[in-house]
């Protein structure tokens, strides 16, 4: 059983982060990237061609931070291998030990630097859910046998934040009903949004069958928020968050008062299993935020269970 | 023969894209082989606030009016069917033929979710 699995079946409060895209410099790179918030996480996310740019594969990235001491989640995206590459990166990824799969459908080639790229799609992350649910009882989707099956822990996306708003809970159940037994919600800049969500995934017992956990994204700069506003599909920051960053004496400090503003709110939410904490070049912020938040340790949140932060 | 039929009755209304396997009557009347991304499980995390398509920024996003349409009918249950993946042998069959012959329920050994 993954770190990951284990503290969310004991109901601990979890943290995981994400990897900062790597393209070169070996593990040494890998290392630097986690080594400031390693303390803190639970996993760490190995990131798929993230805004369809090309960087090490998530694979790759995984088993390095396996190598250096760090549990991975490795997301996996239908944008780019059809249904064959994609059991070929789970079935290699369960040879190396990598239990937590996070299954997305990916951003579009026309996200990314290379627009003219052929866009796959072959399943979408409904279906990626299913056949990873199949590996882990040991077949192919062809049927053909996997002896021994390995162990995995599924995982999905899914974005409140995004229309059609009142539909959203009902698709993280769908994605539940194919095999997500954690869901990492987009980032979202709207407290309302993920309060909205999370009462109806309460209501509708998808908080009782599957971890929530919401993301939140660290930045450094009020343009860095008018960046991810235009160009990460999904993802809207309202101009009053951008301005207010702006306006500021130290619009650095406002960008981290504003994470840590939405971390807390989107903590004390009834169904809320943990956070996803995101920086763009600000790996200290994650620390940071946990301790702003109270949040302890990974190591003192096992050893006081159960722990409610 | 009746490939050619199919086409021009559905083109026009529907944009069919004759994938062969058709599943409509569960998704609003809205084909979902019209999403750049071909997914037929719901929208993707990329719908733009004003739910338009994030590849096509011009088009409404095709769950999103899934959604919405599948609710007016009778059936509007079916819209949370879990939809196998997308035989590509098929496609550029009839799918009346394939519903008739029940060759479009056919999934492969592995799969193994209940609609």
């Amino acid at each position: 059983m993954s770190r990951l699995e284990d503290a969310l079946a004991a109901g601990r409060f979890a943290v995981t982060a994400e990897l900062l895209t790597v393209d070169a410099g070996g593990l040494d790179a890998v290392q630097e990237r986690f080594a400031p918030y390693a303390d803190y996480v639970d996993a760490t996310n190995a990131t798929d061609n993230t805004s369809a740019h090309a960087h090490a594969s998530p694979l790759a990235v995984a088993i390095a931070l396996k190598q250096l001491g760090m549990e991975p989640v490795m997301q996996l995206t239908c944008r780019d291998r059809n249904r064959i590459a994609l059991e070929a990166e789970i079935a290699g990824a369960a040879l190396h030990g990598i239990e937590n799969i996070c299954c997305l459908t990916g951003d579009d080639v026309t996200a990314g630097d290379e627009p003219e790229a052929r866009r796959v799609f072959d399943l979408d992350s409904i279906q990626l859910l299913a056949l990873g649910v199949a590996m882990a009882n040991g077949t192919y989707l062809s049927g053909r046998k996997i002896d021994p099956a390995p162990h995995l822990f599924l995982g999905a996306v899914e974005n409140a934040g995004a229309p059609p708003f009142d539909y959203r809970v009902d698709r993280a159940l769908k994605k539940v009903r194919a095999g997500a037994r954690f869901l990492q919600l987009q980032v979202g800049f709207r407290p309302e949004q993920t309060e909205a969500f999370m009462r109806e995934a309460v209501d509708k017992g998808l908080a009782a069958e599957c971890a929530l956990i919401p993301s939140i994204c660290l930045v450094r700069s009020p343009g860095a928020l008018r960046f991810i506003d235009a160009n990460v599909p999904g993802i809207e920051v309202p101009v009053a968050i951008i301005e207010r960053c702006e306006r500021a004496a130290d619009p650095e400090a406002e960008c981290f008062e504003v994470a840590c503003e939405l971390a807390e709110h989107a903590r004390s939410l009834p169904g809320v299993a943990g956070l996803h904490l995101i920086s763009f070049r600000r790996e200290a912020g994650i620390a940071r935020l946990c301790q702003r938040l109270g949040i302890p340790t990974r190591e003192t949140r096992a050893d006081s269970r159960p722990v409610a932060v | 023969m009746i490939e050619l039929v199919e086409a021009a009755v559905k083109k026009p209304i529907f944009g069919c894209h004759m994938c062969g396997q058709c599943v409509l009557h569960s998704t609003g009347l809205t084909c979902p082989m019209e999403c750049p991304k071909t997914l037929r499980n719901g929208p993707c995390g990329g719908v733009r606030p004003d739910g338009h398509c994030e590849v096509k920024p011009e088009m409404r996003c095709v769950w999103v009016k899934a959604v919405e349409r599948s609710r007016r009918l009778p059936w509007a249950h079916e819209l949370h069917d879990i939809r196998p993946p997308v035989d590509n042998q098929l496609e550029g069959t009839s799918s009346w033929v394939n519903l008739y012959t029940g060759r479009d329920k056919q999934t492969p050994k592995g799969w193994h979710v209940e609609a």
